[in-house]
């Protein structure tokens, strides 16, 4: 226990509490197998008004989770991962919203995925957890909304991959999907995209560590693997200039120790990035992870093409890029937002000029906060919140 | 608001669909969202115009109109409307083609080089004429491509569009009998509503 009193930013949801909820019915799956019975990890914040129609639903990105936003201990020093966003005043504002956020399916926050014991044999899914899709999270979220009985949602909003499931649940529930906030993402990978997740994945398959998978039961951790695939993972997040800026070429040390050893900067930022995500991530959900990204491609059952995969919903769309974000480029925001003009879709298009790159979506840079926040004012009043 | 929304709104047909070139705050498509109940789009190349399209409900893409309109197919829209923009274009002549390929019509509205204000300032200060309608320096001004309302119509000429309506104005939108006998001199504003026969 904390002697010292909590004290949260005003403009945070301060102290919150995650929960698991359990859903008992088989979810079929897009590799044709399914899961008997499943968790979610979700927290939620806000209120839901009388008329359930201010639920807005948080979708996270590749090393997300279902903790968005607030702390879960007075000594909590670090906030929910879009603490920028989410929050009373901010543009997700608690005070209007009912704001649910989950840990998706295979991933290693509580929700069942590899590193969860399974109840038939007794030992952790590990490698035998199917390959999830983002179809498959979208169908898995919408068990979650009917769990909690909420009727639509007022918007589903996420970055980057958690972009692309906002963008799948317009596509999959039109009728259940008013708005959607999708910022930094794409509509489907660039080669370049999948070739950058592969070496990560390798990173990971290879290492010694990691014995197929069956990590846990042999009592190690592929932490190498892992490593080198976030450190990969680091560089895709930012740009040559927010990295030269941030790092430059100095030496720590001043002088070459003509060494291996951490002398840039650059060097100790990743290796630290790399180290601190062992301890939080598991292995084989960055492999499924990387996977769903790959996948991702909600044009694929229309015959490639992303105007009629739109064609059937009437929610309104906010598309968001970042000016220096080289991993979904604004060029790729601009391929969605063609397929949601020539749809005839009500869509509305900002590319942000910030420096990180592809992280800035996690950071409060004042023009993105200023549409995100009027857009969601729109939504906020539409939904009556 | 400005008076020559409440023209192009008496122009614009009920239910249509609009595209807005260089739409500033969304004033005028909200205006057209409530008067006339058309669905559409703004374009704009500053952030804080997006922001505001947004607060008014107006759908905004951030763009830059100079880049031209490949994202809209043919005949996409009724109405492409350009208010006070023209001037600031790199190419007006091409932004004009591009603005009556994805519509049907359009409308364009301009501050008028010829008006008599202008053209006295010119010959009697010798200095380039700064007027109400016409109020920035020549160094930190933004248009680079200012015409007359005869200039204007020559270029429609040459390029195959057809006036359906003009109106001209000063700055306040009043409309006078000199302003329908002399337009080039007496007009501040040019309003046009424009197609372009296929």
């Amino acid at each position: 226990m904390s002697e010292t009193t909590a004290s949260w930013p005003a403009d945070s949801v301060g102290l919150v509490s995650p929960r698991s909820l359990h859903f008992d019915q088989a979810l079929e799956l897009d590799c044709g197998r399914s899961l008997e019975a499943f968790d979610l990890m979700i927290e939620t914040y806000g209120e839901l008004n009388t008329t359930r129609s201010n639920a807005v639903l948080i979708c996270h990105a590749l090393s997300g989770d279902h903790h968005a936003a607030g702390y879960h201990s007075a000594d909590d020093r670090k906030p929910g991962w879009w603490e920028s966003c989410v929050g009373p005043g901010k543009p997700i504002d608690t005070n209007r919203f009912f704001v649910v956020c989950l840990n998706n399916l295979g991933g290693c926050g509580g929700s069942t995925g590899p590193n969860v014991v399974r109840t038939d044999t007794g030992k952790p899914w590990g490698p035998d957890f199917p390959i999830v899709t983002v179809r498959d999270w979208v169908r898995s979220q919408h068990r979650l909304m009917q769990a909690l009985d909420i009727p639509r949602w007022a918007a589903v909003i996420g970055g980057s991959l958690g972009g692309m499931q906002a963008l799948q649940w317009s596509v999959d529930f039109p009728e259940l999907t008013r708005h959607v906030v999708a910022i930094a993402a794409a509509p489907r990978l660039s080669t370049q995209n999948i070739a950058f997740n592969e070496v990560a994945r390798q990173a990971i398959l290879t290492d010694p560590d990691f014995h197929d998978g069956r990590y846990t039961e042999n009592g190690t951790v592929p932490s190498r693997g892992l490593m080198l695939a976030r450190m990969l993972g680091h560089i895709t997040y930012l740009s040559d200039n927010a990295m030269a800026d941030k790092f430059g070429r100095d030496l720590i040390s001043g002088n070459p120790q003509f060494s291996f050893e951490a002398e840039f900067q650059v060097e100790s930022y990743l290796r630290y990035q790399g180290r601190s995500f062992i301890d939080r991530f598991d292995a084989n959900t960055y492999l499924l992870m990387t996977k769903a990204l790959d996948y991702f491609d909600p044009a694929r059952d229309f015959g490639g093409d992303l105007v009629q995969a739109f064609e059937r919903t009437d929610a309104g769309f906010l598309l968001v890029a970042f000016t220096r974000d080289w991993r979904f480029s604004p060029e790729r925001s601009r391929e969605l937002m063609r397929a949601l003009l020539q749809a005839g879709k009500s869509v509305s298009y900002a590319c942000i000029d910030s420096p990180l790159g592809h992280d800035d979506f996690l950071v409060p840079v004042p023009d993105y906060l200023k549409v995100f926040g009027q857009y969601m004012s729109r939504v906020a009043e539409e939904a009556g919140a | 608001m400005k008076p020559e929304f409440s023209i192009i709104s008496e122009w614009i047909e009920p239910d249509s669909r609009v595209l807005d070139l260089g739409c500033g705050d969304g004033t005028l498509l909200a205006l057209l969202q409530a008067e006339r109940n058309v669905t559409g789009y703004g374009l704009d190349l500053d952030v804080g115009n997006i922001a505001a399209c947004i607060a008014k409900g107006v759908d905004a893409i951030h763009t830059d109109v100079d880049n031209g309109l490949s994202e809209f197919s043919d005949q996409r829209f009724d109405y492409v409307v350009m208010t006070q923009a023209l001037q600031v274009m790199q190419q007006p002549d091409q932004v004009l083609i591009e603005m009556l390929r994805v519509g049907r019509r359009g409308v364009v509205t301009f501050p008028n080089f010829a008006h008599w204000s202008t053209r006295m300032q010119l010959m009697l200060s010798g200095r380039m004429p700064r007027t109400r309608a016409l109020p920035a320096t020549w160094y930190n001004t933004q248009n680079i491509h200012l015409c007359t309302l005869k200039d204007f119509e020559a270029l429609c000429d040459e390029l195959g569009i057809r006036v359906l309506e003009r109106r001209v104005s000063d700055d306040q939108h009043r409309n006078g009998r000199s302003r329908r006998w002399f337009p080039n001199l007496s007009g501040q504003v040019g309003l046009y509503l424009l197609d372009k026969p296929r």
